[in-house]
C-alpha cells in the first residue's frame, strides 16, 4: 500500500470515528441544557441561524474590525473547509472541484488563523488565555495539514509526495486538527463556542431580539414553589444554552463600568462561572480576569448547588447596575443582565437577602408606594404653586377623565434636584400649548428599582397598581422625563396588560421642535456634552432625540470617547446606589472624567437618575443639566395675547 | 446561641406605617421576633390575636412576619371589640411559656403600651421594658441577663428570673428582611380565642389626638459646633435631681409650673 492510500483509507476510518465522538458529546451537551427549566423552544428560529450569524452578531463583530475580518476568514474557511471534507473524506466524492475548493478553503482558513496568531501574541486583558492560546495554533494545524493533503489530489504536487514521513505528520496533525475543531466543539474545548452559539442563536430565549428590540425583563409566576434562579438548573434550558455560546471575548467585560470601578463583578467570569455551575466542577482553569478582589480558584459549583456564596458570591450579583453595556456588546447575544436579575429574585424573594439599603427601601415601597417613604399624600406637594390638571379630581371638583398627554412625574416629585426639571418641562408643555394632566397622588413609583432588586412581587403590585390608574383615563401619550419609567411601561408593563403609548420627554419634545411648536434660540454658544442614559439609548435605541434637542439650541456637542451604545453608566441602575457595593472607585466618578475629558463645561443629562449621580462628584466639575432645563434656558417664548396663555 | 429546651412566644401586631398609615410588620414586634430567632431559632413561636382580614393589604403585612422565616403564626381569632390582653393572657395561662416577647407599644389602636403590663399581672410574671437584648440564659438557675435599653444610648444589665415578659425596644437589632416567597408559604394555624369582650373601652369617646405643645428651645449657640449639640443633646435641664417624698415631689412640679407661666 502507498502512502496516500494508506491515507486516504485512515482518513475515512478517522474522521468518521471524531464525527462520531462529536456526536456523541453533542448529546451529552444537550442533557446539560435539558436540565434546566422548560421554556418555548422556538424551532423555527433554527432556520434563522445562518441570517443571524451574517447579520445580527456580525454586526456586534464589526465593532471591531480587525476581529471580524479575521473571524469571517477563520470561520468561513472552517465551515467550507468541514463540508467538503467530509464530502470528500467520509462520502468519497472524487469530484476534482471539491478538491480545488478545499485547497481554497483550508488556506483561507489558514490566513485568518495567522491573524488569530498575531493577535494572541500580545493578548489584551480581556482575553481568555489557558486553552484560548492554543485554538489559534490548532487552526493553523487544522488548515495547514488540510491544505498539504489536498495539494497532491490537485496534481500540483505529484502524489506519495514526502513518503511515510509526511504521511505519519499529517496523520499526527489531522488527529490535533479534528480533535479540537470538531471533538472540541463538543466536549467543551474552545470550539464549543460554534456548536452552542449557533444553537444559541437560533434556539434564542428573546426572538424578538434579531432585528428588533427585546430589554424588557420577563415576569414569573409569583405562586410557583421556588422564585428566582438558585441552583443552575434553575434556569431556563435556552439561558443554560446560551452561556456555552460565550467565546470570552472579554468585549462585556471591557465595558462593564462595575468592573472598570474595581467592583466584584466581571461578566465574563460570571458567564463563565454559570458554564461551571451547570457542568460541574471549579474555577481554577478560568484563565481570564478575575472579578476585582476576588481570587480565581476559590470557588466551585454544580448543577444542583445553590450558586450564591458557594459559586459566585452575592456581592458580584449586587454590583451590577443593569446598565446592559455587556449584552450590548457581546457578540454572542448573550443575556447577561436577565441572568443576574433572576438570582438576585431568589436572594429577595427566597432568602431576603438584599444588601445594603435593599431591605428598607423595598419595605418602603410595599408601605409608600416610593423608596424613601414619604407620605403618598404629598407626592403632589412639590407641584403646589403649579396649577397642575391632575386626573380624577381637582380643585373645583369637576371630573378630569381625558388629556392629550399624561405627564408621568415619577419619583423625582420627592426630589428637589429633579423638581427643578419637572419645572422645566411643565414650562416646556405649557408653552407648546399641550394638554396634559398628571395623575397626582395615584401615582405610584413604576416598579423598576424594585424589579431591579429582585422583588418582583413588588415590581408586580406596582404595575399593576399603576395600570389600573392609568386605565381609568383617556389620553393618547404618556410622557415622562424618567428613563426608567420610560422603559417599564412602555416595554414591561405590556405583560400586565398595560399597552400605552409611551414617549420619553426628549422624543415628545423633539417632535414639538420640528413642528415648530417649540421654538428654541440657537445662538447659544455651549461647551456641552450629554450622556446616554443606559434606559434611553441600550434599552430603548433613542440616541438622536436628545443630541436633535442640543443641537437646535445650536450646540455643538463634544461627544464623549463611549457615548451612545457603548456609553458608560452613571451608577445610578439597578439598584446599585442602594445596594452599594464597594469598590476601588466610585462609577459616577468615572463618568464625570469621561466629561471633563472632553472640555466641556456642561454635561447635558436626560434622567433624574443620572443628574442625582453625577451631582453627586465633587467639585469643581461641569454643571449637570437636564435637556428640559437647557431648553428652558433657550426657550423663546411667544409674544402678545399668547403669552398670557402660556402663563396659566 | 442554642436553647434547646426554652419556650419562647413573640406577640405580634399589625403595625401602621407612620408616613402612609398603611399596614406594615411593626417595628418593635419584627425586632422582638429577629430577638426570639436569635434565641431559639425555628422554635420561637409567634401569636397574633386578631381576625385574619379580606383586606390583602392587611394580611400582607402580617405575612410579612412569616417572611422573616417563621413556619406558621399562630392566630387566635377574637372579633375586633375583644379584649386582645384577655384573649391572649387565657391563651398564654394553658402554655408552659419561659419568655414572653412584645413590642413597647402598638403602632396603631389604643397604643397605650399597657399589653405587656397588663400580662404580667394577669400571668404573674416578671416584666421587663424596653429591652435591647437577652444576653444569655442561665436554664439552670432560670435566670436570663438582659440588657435594657435607656435613653440616649445608655443600656443596663438586669438579671430576671424565668419566666418573664419583655417589651422590645426599638435599639434591639434590626430585624432580618422579610421574603415574599416564605411569607406566601407560611401558615397561619387558626383556633379561637376565648370570648372577653373589652367592656371598658365600649365606654370611651375616642377623639383626635393633639399635636402636644412643644417647649420653646431658645439657642444662644455661637459655633458649629454648640448648634451640633444644642440640636442633639436632649434638653438636661440642669437643675434635676431625684425627689422622694411625696410633698417634696408635688412641690417640684408646682415650683416648675410657676416658673414656666403655666399657673
Ligand atoms: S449590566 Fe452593566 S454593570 Fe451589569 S454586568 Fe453588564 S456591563 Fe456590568
Ligand atoms: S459573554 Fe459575550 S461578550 Fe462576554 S466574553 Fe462571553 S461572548 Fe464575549
Amino acid at each position: 500500500m502507498s502512502s496516500s492510500e494508506f491515507l486516504s483509507h485512515f482518513l475515512f476510518t478517522l474522521i468518521s470515528f471524531a464525527l462520531l465522538l462529536t456526536l456523541v458529546g453533542a448529546v451529552k451537551r444537550m442533557l446539560l441544557w435539558s436540565q434546566g427549566q422548560s421554556s418555548t423552544i422556538h424551532w423555527l428560529g433554527l432556520l434563522q441561524i445562518p441570517r443571524r450569524y451574517l447579520v445580527d452578531l456580525h454586526h456586534v463583530v464589526a465593532r471591531d474590525k480587525y476581529m471580524s475580518n479575521t473571524h469571517v476568514a477563520t470561520a468561513g474557511g472552517f465551515v467550507l473547509s468541514s463540508i467538503l471534507i467530509i464530502l470528500l473524506y467520509v462520502f468519497q466524492l472524487t469530484l476534482q472541484i471539491l478538491t480545488w475548493a478545499l485547497l481554497g478553503s483550508s488556506l483561507l482558513m489558514f490566513i485568518g488563523s495567522i491573524f488569530v496568531m498575531l493577535r494572541r501574541r500580545n493578548p489584551p486583558p480581556n482575553l481568555s488565555l489557558g486553552k484560548w492560546q492554543r485554538l489559534p495554533k490548532s487552526l493553523m494545524v487544522f488548515s495547514l495539514s488540510f491544505f498539504i493533503l489536498t495539494l497532491p489530489a490537485t496534481g500540483i504536487l505529484p502524489s506519495d509526495t514526502g513518503g511515510w514521513l509526511l504521511a505519519l505528520l499529517l496523520v499526527a496533525g489531522i488527529i490535533w486538527g479534528i480533535g479540537e475543531m470538531f471533538c472540541g466543539m463538543t466536549w467543551g474545548g474552545p470550539m464549543k463556542h460554534a456548536f452552542a452559539g449557533a444553537l444559541h442563536l437560533g434556539l434564542h430565549r428573546r426572538q424578538e431580539r434579531f432585528g428588533g428590540q427585546s430589554t424588557g425583563l420577563k415576569a414569573i409566576d409569583l405562586s410557583s414553589k421556588k422564585l428566582g434562579v438558585e441552583k443552575p438548573i434553575d434556569f431556563k434550558w435556552n439561558q443554560l444554552l446560551s452561556f456555552d455560546a460565550c467565546v470570552e471575548c472579554g468585549r462585556c467585560e471591557n465595558n462593564c463600568p462595575a468592573f472598570a470601578a474595581g467592583q466584584p463583578l466581571n461578566p465574563k467570569k460570571l458567564i463563565q462561572d454559570m458554564v461551571i455551575g451547570m457542568a460541574g466542577g471549579d474555577d481554577a482553569k478560568f484563565a481570564g480576569s478575575p472579578y476585582p478582589g476576588i481570587k480565581v480558584g476559590t470557588h466551585k459549583g454544580g448543577a444542583i448547588i445553590p450558586i450564591v456564596n458557594v459559586l459566585v458570591e452575592s456581592e458580584t450579583l449586587w454590583s451590577c447596575t443593569t446598565c446592559r453595556a455587556c449584552v450590548d456588546a457581546c457578540p454572542m447575544m448573550i443575556e447577561h443582565v436577565d441572568a443576574i436579575v433572576d438570582m438576585r429574585r431568589f436572594e429577595t424573594m427566597e432568602k431576603g437577602q438584599t444588601p445594603g439599603k435593599g431591605s428598607e427601601i423595598l419595605e418602603n415601597l410595599s408601605a409608600t408606594d416610593n423608596p424613601n417613604g414619604f407620605a403618598p399624600s404629598t407626592r403632589m406637594n412639590w407641584a403646589a404653586d403649579q396649577n397642575l390638571t391632575v386626573f380624577g379630581h381637582n380643585e373645583k371638583k369637576q371630573q378630569v377623565t381625558q388629556a392629550d398627554v399624561l405627564l408621568w412625574v415619577g419619583d423625582a416629585a420627592f426630589d428637589m434636584r429633579n423638581q427643578r426639571t419637572l419645572r422645566a418641562m411643565i414650562k416646556l408643555l405649557r408653552a407648546a400649548k399641550v394638554d396634559f394632566a398628571v395623575l397626582g397622588d395615584a401615582e405610584c413609583d413604576s416598579g423598576d428599582l424594585a424589579r431591579r432588586l429582585g422583588d418582583e412581587a413588588t415590581f408586580q403590585r406596582l404595575a399593576n397598581s399603576n395600570i389600573s390608574t392609568m386605565n381609568k383615563y383617556s389620553f393618547n401619550t404618556i410622557v415622562t422625563a424618567d428613563p426608567h419609567a420610560f422603559h417599564c411601561i412602555k416595554n414591561e408593563y405590556g405583560e400586565f396588560g398595560g399597552n400605552y403609548n409611551v414617549m420619553h420627554h426628549t422624543g415628545f419634545f423633539a417632535e414639538l421642535v420640528s413642528q415648530q411648536k417649540i421654538k428654541l434660540d440657537n445662538s447659544k454658544e455651549l461647551a456641552l456634552t450629554y450622556h446616554d442614559p443606559c434606559y434611553l439609548g441600550r434599552y430603548n435605541g433613542e440616541y438622536d432625540a436628545p443630541r436633535f434637542l442640543l443641537e437646535s439650541m445650536g450646540v455643538k456637542i463634544k461627544e464623549m470617547e463611549r457615548s451612545k451604545s457603548t456609553a458608560r453608566c452613571c451608577g445610578g441602575g439597578g439598584g446599585a446606589p442602594v445596594t452599594d457595593i464597594p469598590g476601588k472607585q466610585r462609577i459616577p466618578d468615572m463618568r464625570m472624567a469621561d466629561v471633563i475629558e472632553t472640555k466641556a463645561e456642561i454635561v447635558a443629562v436626560a434622567c433624574p437618575g443620572c443628574s442625582a449621580m453625577l451631582e453627586g462628584v465633587v467639585e469643581p466639575r461641569p454643571e449637570v443639566k437636564d435637556i428640559a432645563e437647557l431648553m428652558l434656558d433657550a426657550l423663546i417664548e411667544d409674544t402678545g395675547e399668547d403669552m398670557v396663555g402660556a402663563q396659566v | 446561641m442554642s436553647n434547646n429546651n426554652l419556650s419562647v412566644i413573640s406577640l405580634v401586631s399589625l403595625g401602621e406605617h407612620p408616613t402612609s398609615r398603611r399596614p406594615r410588620r411593626a417595628e418593635q414586634d419584627a425586632r422582638a421576633i429577629e430577638l426570639g430567632i436569635k434565641l431559639v431559632g425555628d422554635n420561637l413561636q409567634t401569636l397574633h390575636a386578631g381576625e385574619l382580614s379580606d383586606d390583602a393589604s392587611q394580611q400582607t403585612a402580617l405575612r410579612s412576619y412569616l417572611g422573616m422565616g417563621l413556619a406558621e403564626i399562630k392566630l387566635l381569632e377574637m372579633p375586633a371589640d375583644a379584649d386582645a390582653v384577655l384573649v391572649i393572657a387565657d391563651y398564654l395561662k394553658q402554655q408552659k411559656t419561659d419568655i414572653i416577647l412584645t413590642g413597647v407599644r402598638a403602632e396603631n389602636g389604643e397604643s397605650s403600651g399597657m399589653l405587656p403590663y397588663l400580662l404580667a399581672e394577669q400571668l404573674g410574671m416578671a416584666m421587663v421594658t424596653s429591652i435591647a437584648d437577652i444576653l444569655s440564659i442561665d436554664e439552670v438557675n432560670k435566670q436570663a441577663e438582659v440588657l435594657q435599653a435607656l435613653p440616649r444610648g445608655q443600656r443596663r444589665k438586669l438579671k430576671v428570673d424565668l419566666p418573664f415578659i419583655a417589651s422590645v425596644d426599638m435599639a434591639a437589632a434590626l430585624p432580618r428582611q422579610s421574603a415574599f416567597g416564605p411569607a406566601m408559604r407560611g401558615q397561619f394555624e387558626t383556633t379561637l380565642g376565648g370570648t372577653f369582650t373589652d367592656e371598658e373601652s365600649s365606654d370611651w369617646q375616642i377623639v383626635d389626638a393633639k399635636k402636644r405643645p412643644k417647649r420653646l428651645k431658645i439657642i444662644k449657640a455661637k459655633t458649629a459646633a454648640d448648634r451640633f449639640k444644642a440640636a442633639t443633646a436632649k434638653a438636661s435641664g440642669g437643675g434635676g435631681k431625684v425627689v422622694y417624698g411625696v410633698e417634696e415631689s408635688a412641690q417640684a412640679i408646682l415650683d416648675l409650673l410657676i416658673e414656666e407661666g403655666l399657673i
